[in-house]
């Protein structure tokens, strides 16, 4: 028993020992959040317009980085490239509207739900067909490279993909906020009917927000190929994103970056710390108990709507 | 004509209350499923073993789940790992007790299922819709992991992998590498039979009611005297217990050995599209959404061969997923309430045929 109180409370004391690896082993979790979030953010933006789990958007993540990488092999500019990929997913948005959405429209969410997650298969079969499934590097000429700030080492290009995500974020939340659309977007999510009644056309609105997905899951996209290649197993971290929006609330924007560093940050922690305590990997699925434990305290998530029920 | 009701009468509440009401209905069950128990006689090994085996096991894990999702209301993606609680807690209990009978281990597999689907059901009182869906992720990949970083579960096998010990039911040889396909479809057959018919009776009695009305309403249910938390539970432990056995049949009825890859994510949305479409809330759905996704994917693989065309294998894996995929969603859009509406809706015409009205 004491042992294995030694063995908790343990790391504790290797925290207070080496505060400038526990630094960046901090900054290591605010990275892998931040892509976490970036995922969790075209789940919420769907969601908070269509009422839509769209299960689809870890393929729409993959989907994107290998269109952009398969572009760029070719010889296309990455700016070229960008674009196009961009193009591609704002038409991608156009045709899941007509194909998928618009006649299964009223049915129930968990149908919506089935309905992407076979758009989640076809996606990802879609695009190696398209691209092959061989690893690939990409490369958009940030530099894999190190500096030092005091005593801790920064890795530049998660540096630069915090940035983007910041200003990405920050974009959208002006964009919801402030612009015609935006409004328009905030509604049709409050009120399908009420949107519908006042003139705002849902279609356009679902292939608006079904865009901006798609053009987050190309940022998600490239910098998680930036960081580890552009693989099949890219759009597994669909699934690492799910506690994520369990923790921030399925509707909220700022909670899906809040909820990414959390877990981001808490799971490099507790695998750098407590991992080696049960046999390691145990990144797997510690994100999700510590999403659990914390629905059972707020069912709603950290920035969920709180849920008023009527009978 | 021949599908008409009319001349029966029902003269008691036996009668009414008949799981097939109506006699052609109760003919057509019995030679369905004589015919079922037949079918070993003239099927070969490949059919036994390709899809008829692993048709029963997938219905059988769709049923449990269409009890908890189509019934009662609660999404869970946690399938997967409520079968790999069975197959593993019925691997450790014949290798620990090899004298029971392997049909008792199934059952106790089951058991030890439902005591964790018991566990992961608490959450639901206070988490609903995706909210919970996401929360059964949790156990599927936890439990996933257990197996594969505890030893003990897998007798400390340097592979890491379980495999179905030869086991005698009666003297036959049931499970194990020396077992005939015919036998182990036929323990399929019978518990896949046996539980269905169990939850048939569930279903339309006191339980499945309370099921309904929590899925329908819960706070209503709740307000008409309905107690969520037990009624919740249950179902998780009765779903749990039907996805247990059915994982301790995928090791020691079809695959004969596995390891926790065959238990993952994939397994929980496989099982979940056969319930989607085989129609949500519906027994008979349970079965032909398992048909559909074990024959889709056979199809899939052997139409390139009938029409002479040779794909290469990296290809033709990546059309199966965009088939596969686009027949979810073409089916999702023609009959959102899956197969089972679509035999009812036969049953309907049939009943008037020849006959326009």
């Amino acid at each position: 028993m004491i042992d294995f109180v030694a063995a908790l409370v343990g790391p504790f004391r290797d925290i207070a020992g080496q505060p400038v690896f526990f630094v960046e082993v901090v900054l290591g979790g605010v990275f892998a959040g931040l892509l976490y979030s970036l995922v969790a953010l075209g789940f919420v933006l769907i969601f908070k317009a269509s009422g839509v789990f769209n299960f689809a958007q870890g393929a729409m993540v993959l989907f994107a980085a290998l269109t952009l990488v398969g572009l760029m092999e070719r010889g296309v500019p990455v700016i070229a490239a960008v674009a196009v990929t961009t193009a591609v997913m704002i038409g991608l948005a156009f045709v899941i509207e007509r194909l998928v959405l618009r006649p299964l429209v009223n049915q129930e969410h968990i149908i919506l739900f089935m309905a992407t997650i076979g758009l989640n298969f076809f996606l990802e079969g879609f695009g190696e067909m398209l691209w092959g499934a061989n690893v690939k590097k990409l490369d958009i000429g940030i530099p894999d490279r190190t500096f030092m700030v005091g005593a801790v080492q920064i890795n530049e290009l998660e540096l630069t993909s915090a940035i983007t995500a910041a200003v990405l974020v920050t974009v959208l939340a002006v964009f919801f906020q402030k612009t015609r659309i935006g409004r328009a977007l905030r509604a049709v999510a409050d009120d399908h009917e009420a949107a519908l009644s006042i003139g705002i056309p849902l279609k356009t609105i679902w292939v608006v927000v079904w865009s901006i997905a798609g053009v987050v899951a190309i940022a998600a996209g490239i910098m998680w190929g930036a960081k580890s290649g552009v693989q099949f197993s890219l759009s597994l971290i669909a699934l690492k994103a799910l506690p994520v929006l369990i923790l921030g609330g399925f509707t909220s924007v700022p909670g899906a970056i809040a909820g990414g560093l959390i877990i981001g940050i808490g799971e490099k922690i507790g695998e750098v710390y407590w991992g080696p305590l049960v046999g390691g990997a145990i990144e797997n699925w510690f994100a999700y108990v510590v999403a659990l434990a914390f629905l059972l305290v707020r069912p709603q998530g950290l920035f969920g709507e709180k849920i008023i029920e009527r009978v | 004509m021949i599908y008409r009701e009319a001349g029966q009468f029902k003269t008691s509440y036996a009668a009414d209350q008949a799981i097939f009401p109506i006699a052609q209905d109760r003919v057509l069950a019995v030679c369905f499923l004589a015919a079922a128990f037949l079918v070993p006689v003239a099927a070969s090994e490949y059919w036994l073993q390709a899809v008829l085996i692993p048709f029963l096991i997938y219905a059988l894990a769709a049923l449990g789940l269409n009890l908890l999702t189509g019934y009662a209301g609660q999404l869970s993606l946690g399938t997967g790992g409520f079968m790999a609680v069975g197959a593993y807690s019925a691997f450790k209990l014949t290798t620990t007790f090899p004298a029971v009978n392997v049909l008792v281990v199934f059952v106790l597999a089951g058991l030890a299922a439902a005591a964790v689907g018991l566990l992961f059901g608490i959450p639901s009182l206070r988490i609903k819709g995706f909210y919970l869906a996401v929360a059964t992720l949790a156990a599927q990949f936890f439990l996933i992991w257990l197996f594969n970083r505890v030893g003990w579960f897998v007798n400390y096998a340097p592979s890491g992998t379980i495999s179905a010990p030869p086991r005698t039911v009666l003297g036959v040889m049931t499970t194990g590498p020396h077992a005939t396909a015919a036998v182990r479809y036929w323990v399929a057959l019978g518990l896949a039979v046996l539980f269905a018919l169990i939850a048939k009776n569930l279903v339309r009695g006191r339980v499945g009611r309370s099921w309904m009305a929590i899925r329908d309403r819960d706070i209503a249910a709740e307000i008409i005297g309905i107690r969520p938390l037990p009624t919740k539970l249950l179902a998780f432990g009765v779903s749990s217990f039907y996805c247990g056995v059915a994982g301790a049949e995928f090791v020691f009825l079809y695959l004969g050995t596995a390891e926790t890859l065959a238990f993952d994510i994939t397994l929980s949305f496989l099982v979940l599209f056969a319930v989607i479409i085989g129609g949500l809330g519906s027994i008979l759905g349970s079965f032909l959404g398992a048909g559909f996704i074990v024959l889709v994917p056979i199809f899939l693989t052997n139409i390139p061969h009938l029409l002479g065309v040779p794909l290469p294998v990296a290809i033709q894996k990546e059309i199966e997923l965009m088939v596969f995929g686009a027949l979810i969603i073409f089916f999702l859009i023609v009959e959102p309430q899956g197969l089972a509406r679509l035999w009812q809706i036969t049953k309907e015409k049939l009943r008037l045929w020849p006959f326009p009205h």
